[in-house]
């Protein structure tokens, strides 16, 4: 199965999110040690909300929000892709992720299994499946890609 | 959280490195895959209860080499009353302990378990056990045999390798060309159990193809420097991307030119691209994984099945041909003929395979004549060979496909 793996900071920390040059280094040696075993698909971190935009939508407008997102409870500031057995072994993975103790900030990594077309079970008809895929295309077809 | 699943999810982060480094410690692959199958035991029992330990690698090596050196002191008892003279100390137990094994360790372990004095399922089965971490009824499970079945087979080779007293270490580099890609083989073996078969437990079997796709990636990480280790990660990453879309909503297959390519997996595919890449740039000349994944890489690169870079596969299928000369390859290069020189040329190419004995039993030799057949006009014949084929299949979804398509070929053929 494939989880997303969210990491996830207070959004009043986020000035303070700056890792130490050892945590860096830790982080890097835990990358390696989850490519190593096979299950790092992706990953990445994500620039501070100071340079984030929104698209919001709302009772039928939409506008568009530049960050930095104070108000937000808590921010994304990076993400990894895994794949693993379970979402057990997903968690085992993530508490081994390394932190700083002494940074006072309160972070989280939360895990998100993928849908798989499977997942839908006996609800997802045929003609559900096929409205889907064909609403794919077109998305796909816009934007040049499949 | 499943107290279970988080006891086998640990075992399974840890349990090569704690196997490879028994090894080192009792000198006996079976006997310290045996401590760390009890110290798993030992975990089973108490974490549900008192909580998975802060250290839970540290815990199991704990465990299982206290239990691995009570063996060793009795085996010593032993020798001292019956065989005085003969009893040479075995080494210490080096302290750095378990928990501590090497790359170097794990890799020896690889190529144990894989090694040629057992037979291709042992190798298979003691694979996933050893370094995939599966318990004995997962393994089961996925291969579509009795729990008992695995387990005679793990216990049989274990004592193979003891009495051909295999020797624990990575080949020397005159032999790892050929133990390597023997290592390969049962990677791509477990991997092709778990993908070609729709028969089963559709789930499990997946599951068996993303735990090969895995320890294909551990050896990535363990031998950089090996072109075709990449070579099959990719051509694994990219045959796996095509999962969701190669089973339609009853479970039956769907083929490359009509699967929705929206729905392939396009981290896999660019996890594998990257990993051919990685293959490409090692500077040797390519082998076969290497090959067959840049022909699958075609494929993934095409965002429509009309896109499909013809002349491209056909010249890799020209390299494959050389490297692996068997009829499957020919006949898999036929298709590409087909999209390039034409239905006439790649009848002639597959009709040249017919008299192999090994092609005999193949549905699928069937299936491509009788497509090229059919472009030609010759829907009789084509339909005599969809039956033919849908005899030889060996699923069910396979058999009702090609009696389908029989069915239609006969409809259209003059009476």
């Amino acid at each position: 199965m494939k989880v997303m793996v969210l990491v996830k900071a207070a959004a009043a920390d986020e000035d303070r999110l700056a890792p130490s040059q050892e945590l860096l280094e830790a982080m890097g040696e835990y990358n390696e040690r989850l490519v190593k075993a096979g299950i790092m698909l992706d990953g990445g971190g994500l620039r501070p909300t100071a340079e984030a935009v929104e698209v919001v939508f709302e009772g039928g407008t939409t506008s568009v929000v530049d960050g930095p997102f104070t108000e937000a409870k808590e921010i994304i500031a990076g993400y990894w892709v895994w794949q693993v057995g379970s979402v057990e072994e997903a968690v085992e993975w993530a508490r081994q992720c390394p932190d700083d103790p002494n940074s006072g900030i309160r972070s989280s990594l939360e895990i998100r299994p993928f849908y798989e077309a499977e997942d839908f079970g006996e609800e997802y008809t045929p003609q559900r499946r096929e409205r889907d895929e064909r609403l794919a295309a077109e998305v796909a077809a816009q934007h040049g890609q499949s | 959280m499943d107290a279970r699943r988080t006891v086998e999810a640990v075992w399974r982060m840890h349990s090569a490195r704690l196997v490879a480094s028994l090894t080192r410690l009792v000198h006996d692959v079976g006997l310290a895959e045996d401590v760390a199958q009890e110290a798993f035991l030992s975990a089973l029992a108490q974490w549900p209860r008192d909580g998975v330990p802060d250290e839970p690698a540290a815990w199991l090596a704990t465990v299982a080499r206290r239990r691995a050196i009570d063996l060793i002191r009795r085996e010593r008892l032993r020798d001292d009353r019956y065989a005085l003279l003969a009893a040479a100390p075995r080494d210490e137990p080096d302290d750095a302990g378990p928990g501590t094994a090497t790359d170097d360790d794990l890799l020896a372990l690889v190529f144990v378990a894989c090694h040629p004095v057992l037979s291709q399922q042992s190798r298979a089965a003691l694979t996933l056990r050893m370094v995939g971490g599966l318990t004995t009824d997962e393994i089961a499970r996925a291969f579509l045999v009795p729990d008992a079945t695995i387990g005679q087979r793990i216990s049989r080779a274990k004592r193979t390798l003891a009495e051909a007293e295999v020797p624990f270490a990575v080949p020397d580099a005159d032999a790892l060309p050929a133990r390597l890609s023997a290592v390969l083989e049962v990677v791509y073996l477990i991997f092709n159990e778990g993908y070609a078969a729709t028969s089963g437990d559709r789930w499990i079997r997946r599951d068996l193809a993303e735990q090969a796709v895995r320890l294909g990636r551990i050896l990535a990480g363990l031998m950089p420097r090996e072109p075709e280790v990449h070579g099959l990660v990719a051509l694994m990453e990219l045959q796996a991307s095509r999962f969701a879309a190669r089973t339609g909503p009853d479970g039956q297959p769907v083929l490359l030119p009509e699967q929705d390519r929206t729905r392939w997996d396009r981290t896999l595919v660019a996890h594998g691209l990257r990993a051919l890449a990685r293959a490409r740039t090692l500077g040797k000349p390519l082998g076969p994984y290497t090959v067959q994944a840049a022909i699958a890489a075609c494929h993934a690169r095409a965002a429509r099945y009309e896109e499909t870079d013809w002349e491209a596969i056909l010249a890799l299928y020209e390299a494959l041909t050389q490297l692996v000369p068997s009829p499957v390859t020919h006949l898999n290069r036929a298709v590409a003929v087909l999209h390039v020189d034409g239905p006439r040329v790649a009848l002639d190419a597959v009709d040249a395979l017919r008299g192999d004995p090994r092609m005999a039993r193949y549905h699928l030799l069937g299936a491509v004549r009788a497509d090229f057949l059919l472009r030609l006009g010759r829907h009789a014949e084509a339909a005599e060979e969809l039956e033919r084929a849908a005899g030889l299949a060996p699923t069910r979804h396979e058999r009702m496909m090609l009696m389908t398509r029989a069915a239609a070929a006969n409809q259209s053929a003059p009476r």
